[in-house]
């Protein structure tokens, strides 16, 4: 089966199936990860490039071993090294590229639509691995992977997701893709995050922390950028802190059973306590690993089954 | 030289003029306006003849808001081809911005402006000078050089004036030259780093937006400042219902405001950004159609003043590139007329009305003796056809850019004839 999509730009534009078909391919790659040799010859032959324009580790490494593993040769170029730095326009860099006959790019990049902007001029198949504030779509397929693997189905869950939302493109990915799974999105974070028109999303907003993790099985919580203090909307991290940083406390209300996510990088005792992150309802790390067979899946998926190697 | 116009449905809204009327043009003014068929005799045996049947005859139309990128940014426009834009949109009057570089904000660049325009000799170009030296907003420019050497009007446009107490300057020593000062009303500490309307869509593609309040507050804060000073204050590009209501209320008082809007905003709204479309990106941004149905409003009731295009072109170079990263604006002069028809297609407003907005009104604002079909004025006529149907192709444009959001739209209302002066200054090629 094939996705409807040729590129992965967004969470939103992926259907119900598409999604449960990623997973699907995900938890049957996961084992490969696991073995001695940890390697397919699927994508033998296939040329992969990342090209990353922000700085990035967990998710540029997590394409590149996925890759890797599916016998990819996987190209990896940044910001700092590619021409746009001697004032190349970001098309003229990827048509470049595109004309060294690669199979996929993996694009990241500091403006929101720069993914959605190369697909009109390339051909190839992109995956967005972030662009801006806007999407970063296997992050949201890794995260919803992890939560169906704990709780073994997706429909009906309610999440709450706590934080930078307005600066957040992993909170605007899950949100579409958590609500075309049939789950239900609360956003928490203190108002100068979350501005009014988020509600029009179908999301149920809170601004408090305890409150809102209440019934929910599932809270995410984002990553805090230092720089949102300098910019006037926070009033300091102490303060962020105190009203929004995910505790035993603030969890006093949760249910037993919520899972704990976080797309990292963590910013310890700002955003999250250090014992909620290493408690066992804690899955950051299991996030982790799945992110690398969430990407094998989209590679996989957007080369086409046929058109791979046979295992 | 003498030209006659017959069997065209004249409109002239400045002599209260809608029927069935000729025009006789001789050395460059108009000679006789006259019922169907009245102008006759033996001087115009040999007059050149244009049947302007089923067509609108009106007078060229006036935009006081175009940018034409010389001198400076030549390679996105040039006073040659502005000119042939404008003509090719039905438009014999424009007002150039100042936001070139160098800025006119001096003699030397607006004599240049001129003297570019009279080598081109197509349209009437009038430069608007900038309020602040090098649009800076520090200090005032020299505003009387800039009306002796041509400037009609003052604008730091693209860049509003911030200073409170510079802007009130402004208005007041605006008053010695009688000439308007033009604001492109921005809060900037409410709009940095924004590239679109804020709102559910700029939420949703994860782009900063522009508060609506940003340019609500400017314009508030203008209409503030004029009973002392007694400036005219010109609100350029009104894009927010509440600025147009704001305006209203001034209005209402007596206060010496006025406005204009572009096609673009009761055109488009924010859904228009939606796949990062750059040729969407506007400055004001394209708000939403709670705001469209204001200013359709404010065009009914009279408190829009004018019609005015803020043609700003851009090089794809500047355009087919990062939403963040691309330029604000849009070619406007070659749509203006079939999007303002669709005004009155709409019954928002009447064909006469709408000719008024694009001709009479601009002129009054600015001090010009055109927009009118008057005897013994220039002869700067406009010859339209309200009922031709087409598809709006940017690639046609005289323009030098194309950024345009309208390709492929179907609109009716198409430019035949271009007269200034007397002279033809464009022609339909099918015609």
């Amino acid at each position: 089966m094939l996705l409807s999509t040729k590129s992965i730009l967004s969470a939103k534009e992926l259907s119900k199936q598409d999604i449960q078909h990623i997973l699907d391919t995900a938890d049957s790659f996961k084992e490969i990860s696991t073995r001695a040799i940890k390697k397919v010859p699927t994508l033998r032959g296939k040329t992969i490039i990342n090209l990353f324009f922000e700085p990035s580790t967990r998710t540029r490494t997590s394409f590149e071993i996925a890759g890797k593993r599916l016998s990819a040769d996987v190209i990896n170029i940044s910001g700092s090294t590619s021409s746009t730095v001697k004032g190349e326009n970001l098309i003229d860099t990827a048509q470049n590229l595109e004309a060294m006959n690669p199979d996929i790019m993996v694009v990241r990049h500091q403006c929101s639509g720069a993914p959605a902007l190369l697909s009109q001029f390339i051909d190839c198949p992109i995956i967005n691995a972030g662009d801006g504030a806007h999407e970063h779509p296997s992050q949201a397929l890794l995260d919803l992977m992890t939560i169906r693997s704990q709780k073994g189905y997706l429909e009906g869950l309610n999440v709450a997701i706590v934080g930078d939302i307005n600066h957040s493109r992993v909170a605007r990915s899950n949100i579409k893709a958590m609500q075309t799974m049939g789950m239900k999105v609360r956003i928490v974070g203190p108002p100068t995050l979350i501005p009014a028109d988020f509600e029009r999303l179908g999301v149920e907003v809170s601004h408090n922390l305890a409150e809102a993790v209440k019934d929910v099985d599932v809270v995410m919580v984002l990553r805090i950028q230092l720089e949102r203090q300098n910019q006037g909307l926070l009033s300091s991290l102490r303060e962020y802190s105190n009203y929004f940083c995910l505790t035993s406390e603030s969890l006093a209300k949760a249910r037993d059973d919520v899972l704990i996510i976080h797309p990292g990088p963590v910013n310890r005792g700002i955003e999250i306590a250090l014992d909620v992150m290493e408690s066992p309802r804690s899955l950051i790390l299991n996030q982790v690993t799945n992110g690398v067979a969430i990407r094998m899946a989209l590679f996989y998926l957007l080369l086409g089954e046929n058109n791979a190697n046979p295992n | 030289m003498q030209t006659l116009i017959k069997n065209g449905r004249v409109i002239d809204p400045a002599n209260q003029i809608d029927g069935a009327f000729d025009i006789l043009i001789n050395n460059g003014k108009i000679e006789a306006v006259a019922p169907k068929g009245k102008i006759s005799g033996s001087k115009i045996n040999d007059a050149q003849i244009i049947d302007a049947k089923g067509c609108v005859v009106a007078p060229g139309f006036c935009d006081m808001h175009v940018h034409f990128r010389e001198p400076g940014h030549e390679y996105k426009e040039t006073i040659e081809t502005g000119s042939a834009s404008a003509a090719a949109g039905g438009f014999s009057t424009v007002a150039v911005m100042p936001n070139t570089s160098p800025v006119n904000d001096n003699r030397s660049v607006t004599e240049l402006i001129i003297s570019q325009a009279e080598k081109t000799g197509l349209v009437n170009i009038y430069p608007i000078g900038a309020i602040t030296k090098g649009l800076k907003g520090e200090t005032l420019s020299d505003m009387g050089e800039l009306k002796e050497s041509g400037c009609i009007g003052y604008s730091d446009d693209g860049k509003p004036v911030m200073n409170s107490e510079l802007m009130r300057r402004a208005l007041e020593y605006s008053r010695m030259f009688d000439l308007p000062c033009i604001q492109h009303s921005e809060i900037l500490d409410l709009t940095r780093g924004g590239c679109m309307n804020e709102g559910i869509v700029s939420i949703e593609l994860g782009l900063k937006g522009m508060p609506v309040e940003a340019e609500d507050i400017m314009v508030f804060r203008d209409i503030c400042l004029l009973p002392k000073t007694g400036g005219r204050l010109h609100v350029a590009h009104i894009s927010s219902g509440g600025a147009v209501d704001l305006v209203r209320q001034a209005k209402a008082k007596g206060l010496p405001v006025t406005c204009e809007v572009a096609p673009h905003h009761f055109t488009l709204t924010e859904e228009a950004c939606r796949n990062y479309d750059t040729n969407a990106k506007m400055s004001p941004p394209l708000r939403t159609q709670a705001d469209i149905e204001s200013i359709k409003e404010g065009l009914r009731d009279g408190t829009i003043d004018i019609i005015a295009t803020d043609h700003a072109p851009h090089d794809l170079a500047d355009k087919q590139v990062e939403f963040d990263n691309a330029c604000f604006g849009i070619v406007g002069l070659e749509t203006a007329l079939p999007l303002t028809l669709k005004l009155v297609d709409e019954k928002v407003i009447t064909l006469q009305r709408a000719v008024d907005l694009l001709t009479q009104q601009p002129c009054r604002i600015f001090n010009l003796d055109k927009g009118t079909l008057g005897v013994g004025k220039d002869a700067d006529i406009v010859i339209f056809n309200p009922d031709t149907k087409y598809t709006i192709e940017p690639e046609n444009f005289k323009s030098r850019s194309k950024n345009s959001p309208y390709k492929g739209w179907k609109v009716r209302g198409k430019v035949l004839h271009t007269i200034v002066a007397g002279k033809s200054v464009y022609s339909d090629p099918n015609e």
